[in-house]
């Protein structure tokens, strides 16, 4: 068991043992750090791909069953293989760049939204001693880096000189900042839980229980994946990219490889939302059935991943079940509900900690959080539903309900 | 890890990461067709040639959302530090925060009834 725990920093091990044996020993002691440090970059940098790659198939397989199809079968078994089959297509597609576009700001978004898209994945802990950087202020780095995003998409958007890019950039700046708000206070009681932004203590910080399971946790959570959502355009949040209004959004004028960046990116996006809800809220890669029976059932970093590849899976099933909001119905969300949920979520956490701990906390502060936030719904959903639902005129007469017999 | 390390390795991150976005792009230039053509070249507009140049003046309503954003993003930051020193502040501490909240509060409650988060 403590072999399949610590395989992937064995596996590093091995991979120093080379130039261990091959340089001499003060220079090999001089660089082991670099070393070590650019063993980690390449494993990250080919795990985001691989990840893609599985994501992309995962997608459009879990879609269509959710849609009576069956999706990618043709190449390879249960169409495996269509990632890799996609990708070289990609590759050997024609780069169009149209006349009209600004080219340096054309090309360069592609690369301006993958990067920080990989760099988020520095301060992931997937498991026992398998974060890259323990950085002390993790999740500042995460808020930053992931608003760089939207100048990826005004760059695109702008330099594409193209109507449908355009509006679809704006109104990606105008939804990402949005719902960037909701994101970042939804992170507020749990740093006021954890004492700390390393996503490291975070995760420690759990061992007594999920986070998730609390009231303000559980609140946060909801916040957070659904900001989260919002904030990598996933259905139902994909305004700026709505096929049926905007042909393919900001990246309209992008063929072949940078598109394909494009695409990765966002792929990439989801699954580091997955990632983070899941290091903030359930425990990251603690195995839940440890304090139960005193030993671990699956590896640290295989339970980081099950847990993550449900909530991808969530994303999907959002995808396969709800339509699109419209736009101010969506800003409107982000302002309107989460943001002042969000606030809320910061006196729940303070009662939770002023509680005397033991069962009178877990019935008084999931008594009195629960009714707080479903008073503030309630509060906050009735002037919406009135004003959605209000105008229209209820019909004056009965509708007629006797069954219509069926021609024969 | 000390901190200073921690930051050197991002940026050693970033120069790979920066590498693993060229590279596709890069090795693509060697495989990928090159057929110029004036109607492939043009700007995409579902088949009409574009009437008109999109580099133009921009709805305000864009630019309310940007500074509602950039209010309470500051905002954000300044709730952070308190937040992680939380229990070893204590509660007047969280009285003051209750405070600031407040004001924030007040704020949005200001922007909402004016009008300035309406989606027009």
């Amino acid at each position: 068991m403590e072999m399949i725990e610590q395989l992937f920093v064995m596996l590093k091990q091995a991979a120093l043992a080379l130039p261990q044996a091959l340089l001499p020993a003060e220079l090999y002691a001089r660089y082991e750090g670099m070393l070590s440090l650019v063993i980690g970059i390449s494993a990250i940098l080919v795990f985001a791909p691989a990840t893609m790659l599985f994501l992309t198939w995962m997608e459009r397989k879990v879609v269509a069953r959710m849609q009576k199809r069956y999706g990618p079968n043709r190449v390879g078994k249960f169409g495996a293989l269509q990632p890799f089959a996609d990708g070289i297509k990609m590759f050997m597609k024609e780069d169009i760049i149209p006349k009209a576009v600004d080219p340096l700001l054309h090309s360069l978004a592609p690369m301006v939204i993958l990067i920080p898209a990989v760099m988020i994945f520095a301060v992931m802990p997937f498991g026992k001693d398998m974060i890259l950087v323990d950085l002390n202020i993790a999740i500042l780095f995460i808020m930053s880096i992931s608003s760089i995003e939207t100048i990826a998409i005004l760059m695109a958007g702008w330099s594409s000189r193209n109507a449908y890019s355009l509006i679809s950039s704006l109104r990606a700046a105008a939804q990402v900042i949005s719902y960037e708000i909701p994101l970042g206070f939804s992170m507020v009681a749990v740093l006021m839980m954890a004492g700390s932004m390393s996503t490291l203590d975070i995760v420690l910080a759990q061992q007594g229980g999920w986070f998730v399971l609390t009231p303000w946790g559980f609140l946060g959570f909801l916040i957070f994946f659904l900001s989260g959502a919002a904030e990598v355009n996933r259905t139902p949040f994909d305004v700026p990219e709505a096929e049926s209004e905007l042909v393919a959004g900001f990246h309209t004028e992008y063929s072949g490889m940078k598109f394909g960046l494009f695409y990765m990116a966002e792929f990439l996006g989801a699954f580091a939302i997955a990632a983070f809800s899941i290091t903030f809220f359930f425990g990251g890669w603690l195995d839940p059935f440890e304090p139960l029976l005193g030993f671990a059932i699956l590896p640290s970093w295989l339970w980081f991943m099950l847990k993550t590849y449900v909530l991808v899976f969530v994303f999907f099933w959002f995808r396969g079940t709800l339509p699109r909001l419209r736009v101010d119905l969506l800003l409107n969300f982000a302002w309107k509900y989460l943001l002042p949920m969000a606030l809320l979520n910061i006196p729940i956490a303070a009662l939770w900690f002023y509680l005397p701990a033991g069962p009178i906390r877990w019935v008084a502060g999931w008594a009195i959080g629960g009714s707080l936030i479903f008073g503030m719904h309630q509060l906050l959903t009735y002037h919406r539903v009135k004003k959605l639902y209000g105008r229209y005129e209820r019909p004056s007469r009965p509708v007629v309900t006797e069954s219509v017999p069926l021609k024969s | 890890m000390s901190q200073e390390l921690a930051w050197g390795s991002l940026g050693i991150l970033m120069i790979f990461a920066t590498i693993f976005a060229t590279l596709p792009i890069a090795g693509a230039f060697f495989f990928r067709p090159r057929k110029a053509h004036d109607g492939k070249e043009s700007t995409y507009e579902c088949g009409l040639h574009p009437k008109k140049d999109t580099w133009n003046q921009i709805n305000i309503q864009y630019y309310l959302f940007a500074l509602a954003f950039l209010i309470f993003s500051i905002e954000i930051l300044y709730v952070y530090p308190w937040a992680i020193n939380f229990q070893k502040l204590g509660p007047i501490a969280l009285l003051e925060m209750f405070i600031f909240l407040g004001v924030l509060i007040v704020g949005l409650a200001y922007a909402w009834r004016k009008g300035g988060l309406e989606w027009k």
